[in-house]
């Protein structure tokens, strides 16, 4: 019952290995329960490593006092900002130069928010590190704080950032991390001439990534005294410059299996602290973040505010929108302008048929945690707005809201000046779209889910109320002439392949898709290639696991790195088997002459190795994109509302998705299955609430919710026809765009089922409750 | 103090500290696989079988064990290969991380013996205690109820 290899079968497009639903290459390993995540197989004399971290939200350290603590038998050190490298940089793990700013120390003497480190304890094992924790004595200076982004940028509001090293924020003095603003044609003219028009305010929430494993790393000095780090990340070869750049030490970093990421592990957490305490004792050191930390001191989803207004004209022509925005960084600016710019950049374009459009806003430092990378990056808190106002448009014109954002959505062929406008963290490339089966999606999305049929039902039924609701959604692949992936394929004598890739699989598959890719243009089967992923010393670079580069942009440079070897492969037989290289092609691991004559891989390559012109067949391909095809995505909820108390079920959820061609559907189906499951948890349970000193209450999986199974009654996907001709084999990216839907889905059901407009999301069954009380339609 | 029970068969003799916990102690055994997640007995990731029903490892007391079997998902499969729940869940893509995947299949075979037949609903049930991030659920439970369909219609 080995994990089995796919059939050799031919389907319609003429692919062998992709577009099939292959086992995953790791899944032998993690369904079994294989030590392979990083808390499983550290050094034995490892120390543990624990922080010490700040009860208040924002206050100096007047004194720390660690002389207890230090001679507690068993402790190996104790270092607090006085001990580590007092150099500015940002967690977050983007390609460099980072767009986000240099406003975070690995210990600073002022600490930001409730949580933030203070002090970093190794120890002989996890209880005297824990008593040695409570043996530090901190006086701090307590400071004013502010936990409310609304008002970060009020006159008498503390000042977060007043260290004289940072740089790249946009103005620390009133607590602005960055700015960004354009128009494109003049809004308020085009407002001024429209027939219907909308206008509303919304707020998202600082979703946890909840990953189920926390954050951990460890880290030693191999043999030879060379600093080495196994860490859970999405972003080795950052981590490793990082990591340089702070503590001045060239590094290996490796990642094995990662317990889910979605974001959150694109920043530097606990690298940083082991690194430290290597440097310091020359021991090994580990560090796992408790369920706690991981929910209060890593980071969140940025909470937003968009004011948004949109107009038409009265045959239905969406003329205008304007997106004006409020984001919440929190303590630190980890990618504060780029998650913001995504807001509009994968949401503006969609509807590129208007006359005018202006997208802009501040993004507030508050002594919250802080906020980072979350999948959809942005995208679900501007769709949120934006797909709201739309249906509110809709709706005033009398039509139906699917029609209505269908005739003003983007098509094949077309473009929108927002691309070039809008990139990340500066301006964007233009960009022709190539693929794009929204019409496909939205009608066919349509009859499946009965939708006609469907909204001609009675809304409120006894206590029950249903009602239903349409999102569309767009997002990219990859960010445009910024993100690289290389692979490198090495060719062995027994017939296998080492592919060698910097990708980063966090549990995505991205591992076996690379693999099936390589195959396809190798044509092999997929036991014939071996994967290995992400060790700086091993692979070669990609800028990691983030902006739904993978598919896209590793998965090209995998292509282009196949397509390299095939041609190895041909020019090595013409010259063993005396023929022109026209006349040879590849099939089944062989190369064939026209006269049938063959030779297997595994046959070459020994020659090449004893007997022929002997060399190792090794390629190495990299490859950028000039552009970042949008995948696309029409979402269809159906709610039941219990009118006694406020609760929403999402009971029916049908996706529609154009990714181009799905190179692993059964894992494509399962990334766009895992993002509803977490939209539905944005849009109705997920929220951190902070008590008046700005601790955090919602700090575990009973206060802070996120879906359960039960609480997922039937999602449902299916994907279009599409082909992306940029795209490996087709594809484009399929992991983010999930989450764009559910938020304005649900709350346009909701609207749809009780005439509620839903501004805020999480949207609490209490909260519900009591405006079915005040429309006068709650069950009493 | 010292405790004895057996794991997957094997029997083990461990001192251990006063208030020490089963995942702990299951670690330090090298059973890795058994998952520390939330410490707050709210996910089930750290889910074993303690003389064949799921209980959550670190909210249980090594000591309460001395003298009881445990079994992990180390068991389920071997040389030969997976245990039909295994090879269930990944067939139908409902690995993902494959972090809370230990602790599902431990639960999910204790939900078969108990119920052969169930339904979406009882999957959901049982197994709502275990928390996945990755998958959003759906193609975990198609693959138990397919798996069960398959052992009644004979199939192992």
């Amino acid at each position: 019952m080995e994990v089995k290899a796919p059939k050799k079968e031919v389907n319609k497009e003429g692919f062998n290995v992709v577009d099939k639903s292959v086992d995953k290459v790791d899944g032998y390993a993690l369904v079994s329960g294989k030590p392979v995540f990083t808390d499983d197989f550290y050094p034995q004399d490892a120390l543990t490593v624990k922080i010490l971290r700040s009860p208040h939200a924002h206050a100096i350290i007047k004194h720390i006092d660690t002389s207890k603590a230090e001679s507690l038998e068993g402790v190996a050190c104790v270092l607090t900002y006085k001990d580590v490298p007092r150099v500015v940089y940002t967690r977050a793990g983007q390609g460099f130069p980072e767009p986000s700013p240099y406003d975070t120390f690995v210990l600073d003497k002022k600490v930001r928010y409730v949580g933030d480190a203070v002090a970093i304890v190794a120890a002989e094992n996890e209880k005297i590190a824990e008593e040695a924790l409570k043996l530090i004595k901190v006086d701090y200076e307590v400071l004013d704080s502010v936990l409310d982004f609304e008002h970060a940028e009020d006159e008498d509001a503390p000042i977060i950032h007043d260290e004289p090293e940072i740089s790249g924020a946009y103005d620390p003095k009133h607590n602005i991390a960055s700015h960004y603003e354009m128009e494109i044609g003049n809004v308020d003219e085009e407002l001024s001439k429209c027939d219907v028009t909308y206008e509303g305010t919304f707020y998202t929430p600082n979703q946890s990534h909840a990953m189920m494993e926390p954050h951990a790393a460890f880290s030693y000095l191999d043999p030879n005294g060379r600093l080495t780090i196994v860490t859970s990340t999405q972003v080795p070869f950052h981590v490793r410059r990082i990591i340089k750049r702070i503590f001045g030490v060239e590094s290996r970093v490796i990642k094995p299996r990662i317990g889910g990421g979605f974001g959150g592990k694109q920043a530097v957490h606990v690298e940083a602290y082991v690194t430290a305490v290597t440097l310091k004792t020359g021991r090994p050191a580990r560090c796992v973040y408790t369920r706690k930390e991981t929910m209060t001191a890593s980071n969140t989803r940025h909470q937003m505010r968009f004011k948004v207004r949109v107009g038409a004209d009265k045959n239905g022509k969406l003329k205008v929108i304007d997106l004006w925005g409020l984001s919440n960084t929190g303590a630190y600016g980890e990618h504060a302008l780029t998650t913001f710019m995504v807001a509009g950049s994968k949401t503006l374009p969609l509807y590129n048929k208007v006359n005018a459009v202006r997208f802009g806003g501040d993004v507030v430092y508050t002594n919250t945690e802080p906020a980072g990378a979350f999948r959809g990056y942005g995208a679900p808190q501007g769709m949120f707005a934006l797909d709201s106002a739309l249906d509110e448009l809709a709706h005033k014109l009398g039509m139906d809201p699917v029609e209505f954002k269908l005739k003003n959505s983007i098509r094949e062929g077309e473009t929108s000046p927002v691309f070039k406008y809008m990139g990340e963290g500066r301006e964007g490339v233009e960009q022709i779209v190539e693929s794009c089966k929204i019409e496909e999606c939205a009608l066919e999305g349509a009859k499946l889910f009965n939708w006609h049929e469907k909204r001609k039902r009675k809304r409120i039924e006894g206590t029950k109320a249903h009602g239903y609701g349409v999102a569309f959604a767009m997002q990219g692949s990859s960010i445009a002439a910024i993100d690289m992936g290389g692979a490198t394929i090495k060719m062995n004598d027994d017939g296998t392949f080492n592919l060698m890739v910097g990708a980063t699989d966090l549990g995505t598959g991205s591992d076996t898709i690379l693999a099936q890719i390589a195959a396809e243009a190798l044509h092999t089967t997929m036991d014939k290639i071996i994967v290995y992923s992400s060790d700086t010393d091993v692979t070669p670079f990609d800028t990691g696991a983030y902006a739904s580069s993978t598919t896209y942009v590793s998965g090209n440079a995998t292509k282009k790195a196949a397509e390299k070897m095939a041609k190895e492969i041909l020019k090595a037989a013409a010259e063993i088997m005396k023929e022109n290289v026209e006349d040879l092609y590849l099939k089944d691991g062989k190369v064939f002459s026209k006269n049938g004559d063959s030779l297997t891989y595994s046959e070459i390559q020994t020659r090449l190795f004893y007997t022929f012109n002997q060399r190792q067949l090794e390629v190495t391909e990299s490859f950028v994109s000039q552009v970042s095809p949008p995948p696309y995505m029409v979402s269809f909820a159906e709610v039941e509302i219990d009118l006694e108390t406020g609760k929403v079920e999402v009971i029916d959820f049908l996706n529609y998705v154009d990714c181009g061609t799905t190179i692993n559907p059964i894992l494509a189906k399962g990334q766009v299955e895992g993002a509803t499951a977490q939209g539905i948890g944005m849009a109705l349970y997920e929220e951190h609430i902070w008590d008046k000193n700005g601790r955090m209450v919602t700090d575990d999986f009973f206060t802070y919710k996120i879906p359960a199974r039960d609480d997922i009654k039937n999602v449902r996907v299916y994907f279009a026809k599409s082909y992306e001709p940029t795209g490996p084999f087709g594809a484009k990216s399929v992991s983010e765009i999930g989450l764009d839907t559910p938020g304005p889905a649900i709350a346009n059901a909701i609207y749809d089922a009780v005439g509620i407009r839903v501004h805020k999301l999480p949207i609490k069954s209490e909260e519900l409750y009591f405006e079915l009380v005040k429309k006068g339609i709650a069950a009493l | 103090m010292k405790v004895t029970f057996k794991v997957n068969g094997k029997s083990h003799t461990v001192d251990i500290d006063a208030g020490e916990f089963l995942l702990e102690t299951l670690r330090k055994l090298g059973y890795k696989s058994v998952k520390h997640g939330c410490d707050t007995a709210s996910c089930g990731a750290c889910s074993v079988q303690l003389d064949g029903n799921p209980v959550l490892s670190c909210r249980t007391f090594t000591a309460a064990v001395d003298g009881h079997e445990i079994k992990t998902v180390e068991a389920f499969s071997n040389n030969e290969g997976l245990s039909d729940i295994q090879l269930a869940l990944l067939k139908e893509g409902a690995v993902q991380c494959g972090f809370c995947v230990p602790g599902l299949v431990v639960t999910a075979d204790a939900l078969l013996r108990e119920n052969p037949n169930p339904t979406e609903e009882d999957v959901k049930e049982y197994l709502n205690g275990n928390l996945c991030r990755c998958t959003g659920y759906e193609s975990q439970t198609r693959a138990i109820v397919k798996l069960a369909k398959e052992r009644r219609s004979g199939g192992e």
